[in-house]
């Protein structure tokens, strides 16, 4: 290490320090691969731009403040159809639910793996869950949600009717969709404690602290970007997930409560976030209200647009001040 | 390819006088009642090494904190640390010295069980603190008495103040809160020479400390515990001179109030900041002995061809 760095202090042998050598000498099949390398990164920035630009012309040509204020109603007529307020709202909500199974239970988890860890054949068997978990297609999360939450002793997370459980609602579709947010947020804080030198655990063991008060007050403060980080990228996966919403929030354009409770009717019961209301809304979906769709889908991609922004900050800003291992 | 010449080897001949020493200046300050003096012994602009005569404490000031008593340690099959006994004694500084790899830093480490932490590892053997066998003390009381400073400086990721305060507090909790810790974190900062510095950045993160000063921060927190043993793991390997140097006047100050083991892979430094030496060489104590004995006039062949540049 300190080897290293008088190394890099020292000044470069001539050779080292002509950078900007042409590709003009390079062999054949070398350049082939740059101009290959170049038109492949410019052709997926493209793709990206042409899906944004399009997402954002159809949403600038069909989204009105109004949409944002009024709840769905039923009609053939883009001026019938009303809004999706309702979606809007359930969107942030069923994300909020989610997030606050996510990421304690992720943080544990990641604590626990790279921390504690033991016995080592149960810490593997957490890991190959947590990435089998990563690879599940939501909508295999979704039908086991489906046949979870209708049974009869969770009747009280969803609408009943005598002894049938309806298993649709807020409580469900957030409960599977933690599930896809939870091997992001474990993957990231567990890298993020990985990348704390030993040394640094060990100067808080060396004052007299014990493991769990370094990893209160030492690890977990350190680890606070990759924390954050790994919460967005669930929280976007979860906003963006439609197959779970679809099946398991019931499907309802606007809310449904079940019961009389106030708040809690309304998460027993059922509702729509802005990616089922744009699945109900497409042309081949049942609603067929393009517009709406493309109006939604803009807001929509804002949302996810917004999140990678705060990911690319908060890593920016995590990686000014560290130690060196 | 060119053939560079190799440096010439820098001997270390003749008698003490020769040696370029700091002087001892006896202690310094008066007492405070806590066992600690408020010494401010190079502050007064004099040169560090003035002194030609060796700066070695007078014993009636060395009382033993440690002994190390057939001390093995084995990291599976390896033997890291070989049937070690010496004793170490507040007033002096004793550097722990070889070339790498000799188990300098498993020592270190097993002085305030740190070494249970690796997997792996197993000790053999006794060390006592003030007479007491550290497997019989509760590791995070052991290590509040017996506390490290690391190869890198290492800060929490929390305000300078917090740094200190860390240690202070009860494990995890941030109680009790700044006034009634004050003072405690100030004399800890200032022990370290680093208060006048960032007296006015308590609140800022220390993490945007210089490195120098990261390193102050982490001696001053391996200080608030008010130790009887301070452990340093080469310490200033990873600063500039002029770090090194405030950080080695520092140690040599800090050896009237604590024990003070620094493990060092620099000659010079040890020569600079040492009264006792330990060489070390494939786990075993080759030599101990006074720092002028080992630089001067080495028993052991060993001992004399590393503090002569022949290996390591």
């Amino acid at each position: 290490m300190t080897n290293a760095q008088t190394v890099a202090a020292a000044p470069l042998p001539p050779s080292a320090t002509r950078r900007n050598e042409s590709s003009a000498s390079w062999r054949l099949t070398d350049r082939i691969g740059l101009a290959f390398a170049w038109f492949l990164g410019l052709l997926f920035c493209m793709i990206t731009a042409a899906i944004v630009l399009y997402l954002l012309v159809q949403g600038i040509t069909y989204l009105r403040p109004s949409l944002l204020v009024t709840n769905p109603s039923s009609g053939f007529s883009e001026s019938q159809t009303g809004g999706f307020l309702d979606p809007l709202i359930d969107t942030v909500v069923i994300a909020a639910m989610s997030m606050a199974i996510a990421v304690p239970i992720g943080i544990a988890i990641a604590v626990w793996l790279s921390e504690f860890g033991r016995p080592a054949v149960l810490a593997r068997v957490v890991e190959s869950t947590i990435e089998m978990l990563a690879g599940t297609p939501s909508i295999l999360l979704a039908l086991f949600g489906t046949l979870l939450f209708e049974a009869p002793w969770l009747g009280f997370l969803s609408r009943t009717s005598g002894s049938v459980v309806f298993g649709r609602s807020f409580f469900a579709a957030a409960a599977m969709l933690s599930l896809l947010a939870l091997p992001l947020v474990v993957t990231s804080v567990r890298e993020g404690l990985q990348a704390i030198p030993s040394h640094v655990r060990e100067a808080s063991y060396a004052v007299g602290k014990t493991k769990t008060a370094t990893t209160r007050r030492v690890l977990l403060p350190a680890a606070r970007p990759s924390v954050l980080t790994g919460s967005m990228l669930g929280l976007g996966r979860v906003i963006g997930d439609t197959a779970i919403v679809v099946l398991l929030l019931g499907n309802t354009v606007t809310n449904d409560p079940s019961g009389s409770v106030p708040i809690l009717s309304t998460l027993r019961g059922t509702g729509s976030t802005l990616t089922s209301y744009v699945f109900f809304n497409a042309p081949t979906g049942d609603g067929d209200q393009p517009g709406k769709a493309y109006a939604a889908a803009f807001v929509l991609l804002l949302m996810v647009l917004a999140l990678n922004l705060g990911v690319d900050l908060v890593g920016r800003r995590g990686r000014s001040f560290r130690w060196s291992s | 390819m060119e053939f560079v010449t190799p440096p010439p080897v820098r001997r270390l001949s003749g008698t003490d006088a020769d040696l370029p020493r700091p002087a001892w200046r006896g202690p310094t300050g008066r007492p405070n009642g806590n066992g600690h003096s408020n010494g401010n012994g190079h502050s007064n602009g004099a040169p560090v090494f003035a002194g030609r005569h060796p700066r070695v404490a007078p014993a009636s000031v060395a009382i033993d904190r440690m002994q190390v008593e057939g001390l093995s340690v084995d990291y599976g099959r390896k033997r890291a640390v070989a049937e070690v006994s010496f004793p170490i004694r507040q007033g002096e500084v004793l550097a722990l010295i070889g070339p790498s790899g000799c188990g300098k830093t498993t020592l270190l480490r097993s002085l305030n069980r740190l070494t249970e932490l690796t997997k792996g590892a197993s000790t053999q053997g006794r060390i006592t603190l003030d007479g007491v066998d550290t497997a019989t003390i509760e590791p995070t009381a052991l290590r509040r008495r017996v506390t490290m400073v690391f190869q890198q400086p290492n800060p929490f990721p929390m305000s300078v103040f917090d740094n200190v305060a860390y240690v202070l507090r009860e494990q995890a909790s941030r109680r009790p809160r700044k006034p009634a810790l004050r003072d405690a974190v100030e004399e800890a900062l200032a022990r370290a020479g680093l208060l006048e510095e960032v007296r006015a950045d308590l609140d800022h993160p220390a993490l945007r400390l210089s490195g120098g000063q990261q390193q102050r921060l982490c001696i001053a927190r391996a200080l608030a515990a008010n130790p009887e043993v301070l452990l340093l793991d080469e310490p200033c390997s990873a600063l500039d001179p002029r770090s090194t140097q405030v950080i080695e006047d520092l140690i040599v100050k800090l050896r009237e109030d604590v024990a003070v083991v620094i493990v060092t892979h620099n000659l010079q430094q040890a020569f600079r900041v040492a009264d006792y030496v330990a060489f070390m060489y494939l786990g075993e104590l080759v030599e101990y002995a006074s720092a002028t004995q080992v630089f001067s006039a080495p028993r052991e062949e060993r001992t004399k061809d590393y503090v002569s540049g022949a290996f390591g």
